[in-house]
């Protein structure tokens, strides 16, 4: 038994649609007879791509002129769905993204609904269930929303494989923001995006990611140099991000990127849950530590017990030899 | 200027937790700590006030049995005062459970400025923040790298998914601040003294005006319908370097065709 209806809140990278969206409407697909997609921008820009991934409509706020997404984009759902002008869904799909979680929990006030969050799988039974892994993925938690209002689900990037279905161009329908008054004062008053050359993260076919076991912010080249040979991407654990040693954008782990690479290599990381849950569903993975009873070792293919300092520059120079 | 930092006591990460099978909530039974993601926020809250000149710093905490433990450390860091809600109803809360009695007892306070993490430690919903904004009609600034306030405003760098935004927002308003924002201080031997007596207001569902029926297993909204054991990932081959551990990765990589 499927749901009538569920509602993928679109967002978008560059000039096109998120992978996060498109996965989510993978996802709904399966779940619902109806898939429709909620967004701030213009949806015009995007009705095609959406389409021919199964979206039938999508209602779009239009430029919000340096406004954040959450606050507008939830109070824009709540008056459409209160005023009449469009019936709620039965349940609604979130990445789990800085503007989704905002939307979320704006929405889910609004609506007097709870979140379900870091959902990875989704099922219907009578209503829609999610499936969120705990302990660094070691429980998997099933929770079902059982207010009797649609559900919103915050969905963990890469839980599902994004695929075109070939739909025709979604139609598009304005969702009207309402006067937001003070609550919706905070402005974007400049965007910086943070380039780098290689292939992004979240892409890259191999990532090379360092952590506190490289001992010094100078010792990341090696990561650099690595992930530069193999035409990989370099990442970070948390702990050293929030040493400051690399910027947020290399994050790897529950704060930060969740990356499913076919090679993963982790250097001097210890493999805390936070850092488990944005790497374990890489294809492959490759750990150098020096401590034999890091948590790491528990999830590697290929673990070596030594010292990043020795293991990774004889392993650049015989690479780079080739 | 008034801020109100949000800040979660959790059970110590370095002892393992496990979900209850009875009552399907996180065992809490352990002594509980400062949730290390909220010491950014109390530490951003002190040099703010610091910067403005003058106002204080109060915490706002929810958790069983009156526990203060994490407390003490966050009012030995600096804050001024605390309050703390307990009551045997709030067992089984969700994110909006505990949003809205966080938000009923930041009310009281009237803050200019309110901080919290993005997400606890344990729970790491990451919903809460915007949810309290939402239930007391503030704006809010979320996933900030860097928080200033200047004029009546905060001016906040927030993390985006492809770099960061400038942000500016008239006070008041809600800042949920991502680790690395500050570097927290440790609490110095006078400030550990002083917070022994420092006052601690305790409240329950009662003095905040909230109903029971709309938190805990009541209000939830949701239910748990099973907890698993996920299946394990096969644990590969472990070996020492010798000094020709790079070979051995060279082959394996060689093995997968990758490069």
């Amino acid at each position: 038994m499927g749901l009538d209806k569920i509602w993928v809140f679109g967002e978008v990278a560059g000039d096109d649609v998120a992978s996060i969206t498109l996965e989510m409407l993978a996802a709904a697909r399966s779940l619902a007879d109806t898939v429709e997609v909620f967004m701030a921008g213009d949806g015009d820009d995007y009705a095609e791509q959406l389409g021919e991934h199964g979206a039938e409509t999508v209602y779009s706020t239009g430029d919000l002129e340096g406004g954040l997404q959450g606050v507008a984009v939830a109070s824009a759902v709540a008056a459409a769905i209160a005023s009449g002008d469009v019936e709620a869904p039965d349940a609604f799909l979130l990445g789990t993204t800085q503007d989704g979680r905002d939307v979320a929990g704006r929405l889910s006030v609004k609506l007097d609904t709870s979140v379900i969050t870091n959902v990875v799988a989704l099922e219907v039974d009578d209503t829609l269930i999610g499936s969120e892994p705990v302990f660094g993925g070691t429980v998997d938690v099933k929770t079902k929303n059982t207010s009797g209002k649609p559900g919103i689900f915050l969905v963990r990037p890469k839980s599902f494989e994004a695929a075109g279905v070939g739909g025709a161009e979604a139609d598009t329908e304005d969702l009207e923001v309402p006067d937001l008054g003070a609550v919706g004062a905070a402005k974007v008053v400049n965007s910086h995006a943070e380039e780098s050359d290689g292939p992004k993260l979240d892409e890259a076919a191999i990532v090379v990611s360092g952590g506190r076991g490289l001992g010094a912010p100078e010792a990341y080249v090696m990561v650099d140099d690595l992930a530069k040979v193999v035409g990989g991407a370099p990442g970070a654990s948390r702990a050293i991000v929030d040493a400051g040693w690399v910027p947020y954008s290399y994050q790897v782990g529950q704060t930060g990127k969740v990356v499913k690479p076919t090679v993963y290599i982790a250097a001097g990381i210890s493999g805390a849950t936070q850092h488990l849950v944005g790497m374990k569903g890489s294809k492959n993975i490759i750990a150098i530590n020096k401590d034999p009873e890091a948590p790491i070792f528990a999830v590697a293919d290929l673990g070596i017990v030594g010292d990043v300092h020795k293991v990774m520059p004889k392993l650049i120079e015989a690479l780079q030899s080739r | 200027m008034k801020v109100v930092v949000c800040v979660k006591q959790i059970p110590d990460p370095a002892d393992p937790g496990a979900l209850d099978p009875e009552t399907k909530t996180l065992k809490r039974d352990s002594k509980l700590i400062l949730d290390e993601s909220d010491s950014y926020g109390v530490e951003m809250a002190l040099q703010l006030v610091d910067a403005a000149g003058d106002g204080e710093v109060h915490l706002v905490s929810m958790a069983p049995n009156n526990e203060v433990s994490g407390l003490r450390t966050a009012l030995a860091m600096g804050a001024a005062s605390a309050t703390i809600v307990s009551d045997d109803a709030l067992q089984g809360s969700d994110a909006l459970g505990t949003a809205k009695v966080l938000a009923a007892a930041i009310a009281r306070q009237e803050p200019d400025l309110v901080l919290a993490a993005t997400e606890s430690s344990d729970g790491y919903t990451g919903t809460v923040p915007a949810q309290i904004a939402e239930l007391l009609g503030l704006p809010s600034v979320t996933f900030a790298k860097s928080v200033a306030v200047d004029g009546g405003a905060a001016k906040v760098q927030r993390q985006t998914e492809a770099g960061y935004d400038e942000v500016e927002c008239p006070l008041p308003a809600l800042v949920s601040v991502t680790a690395g924002v500050v570097e927290p201080r440790y609490p110095s031997f006078k400030g550990i003294m002083a917070a022994k007596s420092k006052p601690v207001d305790q409240l329950d569902l009662g003095a905040l005006g909230i109903d029971p029926s709309q938190v805990g297993w009541a209000g939830g909204g949701q239910e748990i319908v099973s907890i698993e054991a996920a299946p394990a990932r096969e644990a590969g081959e472990v070996i020492e370097d010798e000094g020709d551990a790079h070979e051995r990765i060279v082959a394996f990589l060689d093995d997968l065709k990758v490069l």
